[in-house]
């Protein structure tokens, strides 16, 4: 597969953390090291599910350090695709899966004087191994993490129990919110701001930093959008002559895959970039859900990131 | 429209825009010269009681001598008129060590002014790209001799002799923020004593 | 294999030269007769056994001179390697990626121990044996780039990837093609290459950046670059220019072909694990046009390419003065033959 370099592991452990998150790792199948990586690295999954090949990013977890096993968490979603499903009722303990080479999107700026980390429900994994990489180099973070309860607040014992007056949580249930604003405010020159959770978090988060004058650069997130389902549509592939349907819960990158064609990506997710495809003609509409391209290269129509965007119409024909 | 003759040429080099109100917790402004004026221009399109939260430093040099007044009715919260960048430097440096994530720093003048306050800026952690600059006044240029190190201010003349080791030196476009000066090479090094004639390339 | 390693020097009296053997696998830049700027980049996977793609970071016969020639450069100006604070980290990366490499490459010469984060490294060549703890930088000599780069030839970037871009914010450059790590340090891709000319115009920078964002772990790139360089100086550098500038105006029809040497880059592109960070080796290879055109392919490609070459490029690559009498040696050596596609001799 074009997203470069692959381990083939096995499934080590499986742990159930609550009532929708659960834990997996992996280790080398060949009883190799896996590679070392950095906090914010993700890693992406192949799953074969009765027949459909899925491929889904997920935040690795673990130490970064620890070349022994690699683990990445799961929330599942009922409404989904699927794939999370996948994870929580085919993948059990001794069973042998494909997983890439750590790639970051979501990495530290190891020139900050400070990390001030928002996390919400799920989006707690990558911070999880920023945090160990941090404590590794003696650096210094705070992480306030937001979850519906504390029983769905996955980690938070453990993260409270190692980082006593750095960790902060906030249940919903309980009506706590973070001030947000008092927390922005007053942040010493140098800080680097990261949010991974739900988009209204994220949007929350953004937003607020801006309007209190904080610059972009210092302001990170990641968020891996699963390729929303749709009408199934046809697409013809100029360049190797192939015409292909995109059925209603695949994407078009999964299906460009199916028919046999090699097509780039690294995030699956549409926040990378690395699958931009070039549209030779449409007549219909650009259904574009990444987060890569701009305004101006939507509206030219000449673009598309196949990973999560979809199309509605007669014709569309790709460069691929 | 930029009131600065300074064009976009190769990419290292800087190109300034014009300066204009942004929210924040805090406005520091540092300026030489016409740069003040600068401020004043901004100052129009600014929201009441946006000097509240501000702090200007003033280097005036010969030319901005009669802005000094104007920059106080704007009645910031702290005006320092200083005689020279260099006598600024450890109250940039005070200010900025204190300040925190929503700071605002304007910076207009000459491109010396500006590069070397915006180097103390950003070795404080604040992005270079979230420092608003404004050219106005003279077009002279810190130039650092690349063979001996040594910066040269104020340059207006290219080539020009090297104030350090006395090599005659060509000006380049090619900017460090880190030096927060141009690029000087020995202009007869191929061909020693063929000096060209110097020219006022930056009046 | 066990390299010869030969007693030469770079300034002064100049006694550099290839082998045979250095010569056949020397990597000649030119797969066609012309050229022009391109996004020319590969996967760094080993080719043809004994050619200079075959290890990581290839050894050859000129390694312990060049690593002495390292040292007076940097005894002269130790600005030649800087790193800026957040950098340590990826100086360990880079620190282990050669040290692994090497003695995986090369066991006869290099051994590396480790026991955790207690190493013993063993470098044959240089008379080295080193014990320290992998990232405690007290216990080594120099910082870890440092280190380690003053025991494998060629410069080093070491570039940050953030906001969508690389930040050569650490380096080790001594072997240069005139331009200065201490001026440049600190800039973004497009700042440092900012001088080149015409390639910005032609998108080469925007695409070379998207492929370099998106290098992965464990898949290394490669790309060639070239220029031309008066006697076999490796520290063409800014610093030093108005001291071998002047070298560039002794050429004369009797002295050329010994004199004037292709100088060719083996640049390289590796994704650091810990950091994030990207490494940017960038190897220098010379030869002699006079021990070039002993490969009659070699020769006439070269003429095609330096008679063809766009004056702005000319320019830039420092040769424009010399072209004429470049092209009056080379063409000797084109008899007007087709020549095979590929860099490889026949």
């Amino acid at each position: 597969m074009s997203g470069g370099a692959n381990f083939q592991v096995t499934v080590f452990e499986v742990t159930p953390v609550n009532d929708l998150i659960t834990r997996f790792s992996f280790v080398r199948s060949d009883g190799g090291e896996l590679p070392r990586f950095s906090g914010g690295a993700h890693t992406v999954v192949e799953m074969h599910d009765e027949g459909k090949r899925r491929l889904n990013p997920y935040s690795l977890m673990s130490d970064p350090a620890d070349t022994r096993a690699y683990s990445i968490s799961v929330r599942r979603d009922d409404a989904g695709r699927g794939g999370s499903l996948f994870m929580h009722r085919q993948v059990k303990p001794g069973m042998e899966m494909t997983i890439s080479a750590p790639v970051n999107l979501f990495a530290l700026d190891l020139r900050a004087r400070k990390h001030l980390m928002i996390a919400g429900g799920i989006g707690i994994t990558p911070f999880m191994a920023q945090i160990r990489q941090l404590s590794m180099m003696g650096g210094r973070f705070e992480l306030h993490y937001a979850a519906r309860s504390p029983d769905l607040a996955a980690y938070a014992d453990t993260l409270l129990a190692a980082h006593p007056g750095r960790v902060r949580t906030y249940f919903d249930e309980q009506g706590q919110k973070i001030d947000l604003e008092a927390l922005l405010d007053g942040q010493p020159l140098g800080t680097h701001l990261y949010v991974c959770g739900p988009k209204g978090l994220m949007n929350w988060v953004l937003e607020t930093a801006t309007q209190l004058g904080w610059p972009r650069e210092a302001v990170h997130s990641e968020e891996f959008l699963a390729p929303p389902s749709g009408k199934p549509f046809e697409v013809r592939l100029a360049a190797s002559n192939k015409s292909v349907t995109v059925d209603e819960h695949q994407s078009l990158l999964e299906a460009i895959e199916e028919a046999g064609v090699d097509a780039p990506y690294l995030c699956r997710g549409g926040a990378c970039g690395q699958c931009e495809t070039r549209v030779l003609e449409h007549e219909g509409t650009l259904i574009h859900n990444d987060h890569w391209l701009t305004e101006e290269q939507r509206a030219s129509g000449e673009r598309i990131m196949p990973c999560v965007s979809r199309f509605e119409g007669r014709t569309l024909v790709l460069d691929r | 429209m930029s009131h600065s003759p300074i064009q976009p040429t190769i990419l290292s080099r800087p190109v300034y825009g014009e300066l204009e109100p942004r929210s924040g917790s805090q406005h520091l402004f540092v300026a030489d010269a016409e740069g003040g004026e600068a401020i004043l221009d901004m100052a129009r399109a600014a929201p009441e009681g946006f000097f509240d939260k501000a702090h200007i430093i003033f280097i005036p040099k010969e030319t901005g001598q009669s802005l000094v007044a104007r920059l106080e009715s704007l009645k910031p919260a702290q005006l320092h008129i200083a005689p020279s960048y260099s006598a600024v430097v450890p109250r940039l440096h005070r200010v900025l060590s204190s300040a925190h994530m929503g700071l605002q720093l304007y910076l207009s003048g000459t491109e010396g002014l500006m590069g070397q306050a915006m180097l103390e800026a950003t070795n404080q952690g604040i992005p270079h790209t979230a420092i608003q600059t404004e050219h106005r006044g003279s077009l002279c240029r810190r130039v650092q001799c690349v063979h001996c190190k040594g910066i040269t201010e104020d340059v207006t003349m290219d080539p020009f002799q090297c104030s350090h080791c006395g090599l005659h030196l060509f000006v380049r476009d090619h900017y460090s923020r880190r030096m927060a000066a141009f690029q000087g090479v020995c202009v007869d090094a191929e061909n020693p004593g063929d000096i060209p004639e110097p020219v006022e390339r930056f009046p | 294999m066990t390299i010869v390693f030969k007693e030469e020097s770079f300034r002064d009296d100049f006694t550099y030269s290839n082998s045979d053997w250095a010569i056949q696998r020397f990597p000649f830049p030119f797969d066609k007769d012309s050229y022009m700027y391109s996004v020319n980049m590969e996967r760094h996977v080993p080719v043809q056994a004994g050619s200079v793609f075959e290890a990581a970071f290839d050894v050859d016969e000129h390694y312990v001179s060049e690593m002495r020639d390292r040292a007076l450069v940097l005894a002269e100006d130790p600005l030649r390697c800087q790193s800026l604070p957040h950098m340590t980290l990826a100086g360990w990366d880079v620190l282990e990626l050669i040290m692994t490499s090497k003695a995986a490459d090369y066991p006869e010469h290099f051994e590396l121990h480790r026991d955790g984060d207690t190493w013993r490294w063993i470098n044959r060549p240089l008379g080295i044996d080193q014990s320290f703890t992998f990232l405690d930088e007290t216990t080594l000599p120099y910082g870890p780039l440092e280190y380690i780069t003053r025991q494998a030839q060629g410069d080093f970037a070491v570039l940050d990837q953030r906001d969508d871009n690389l930040w050569m914010d650490a380096g080790m450059v001594t072997t240069q093609a005139d331009w200065s790590l201490d001026f440049d340090i600190g800039m973004n891709f497009f700042e440092w290459h900012a001088p080149v000319p015409k390639a910005h115009e032609m998108g080469i920078f925007q695409r070379a950046l998207q492929y370099l964002l998106n290098i992965r772990q464990g898949e290394p790139a490669r790309r060639l670059n070239w220029t031309m360089t008066v006697n076999p100086l490796l520290d063409t550098s800014p610093e030093n220019y108005h001291k071998w500038g002047v070298m560039r105006g002794e050429l004369t029809p009797e002295n050329i072909g010994q004199k004037l040497h292709l100088r060719v880059e083996l640049q390289t592109f590796y994704r650091l694990p810990r950091s994030n960070g990207l490494l940017f080796p960038i190897r220098c290879y010379l030869i002699s046009l006079q021990d070039l055109v002993t490969v009659p392919k070699w020769g006439r490609r070269l003429h095609r390419v330096i008679r063809d070459l766009p004056e702005e490029l000319a320019t830039y690559k420092g040769f424009i003065d010399n072209r004429p009498l470049i092209l009056e040696y080379l063409s000797k050596y084109d008899d007007g033959a087709p020549t095979s596609p590929g860099i490889f001799p026949d």
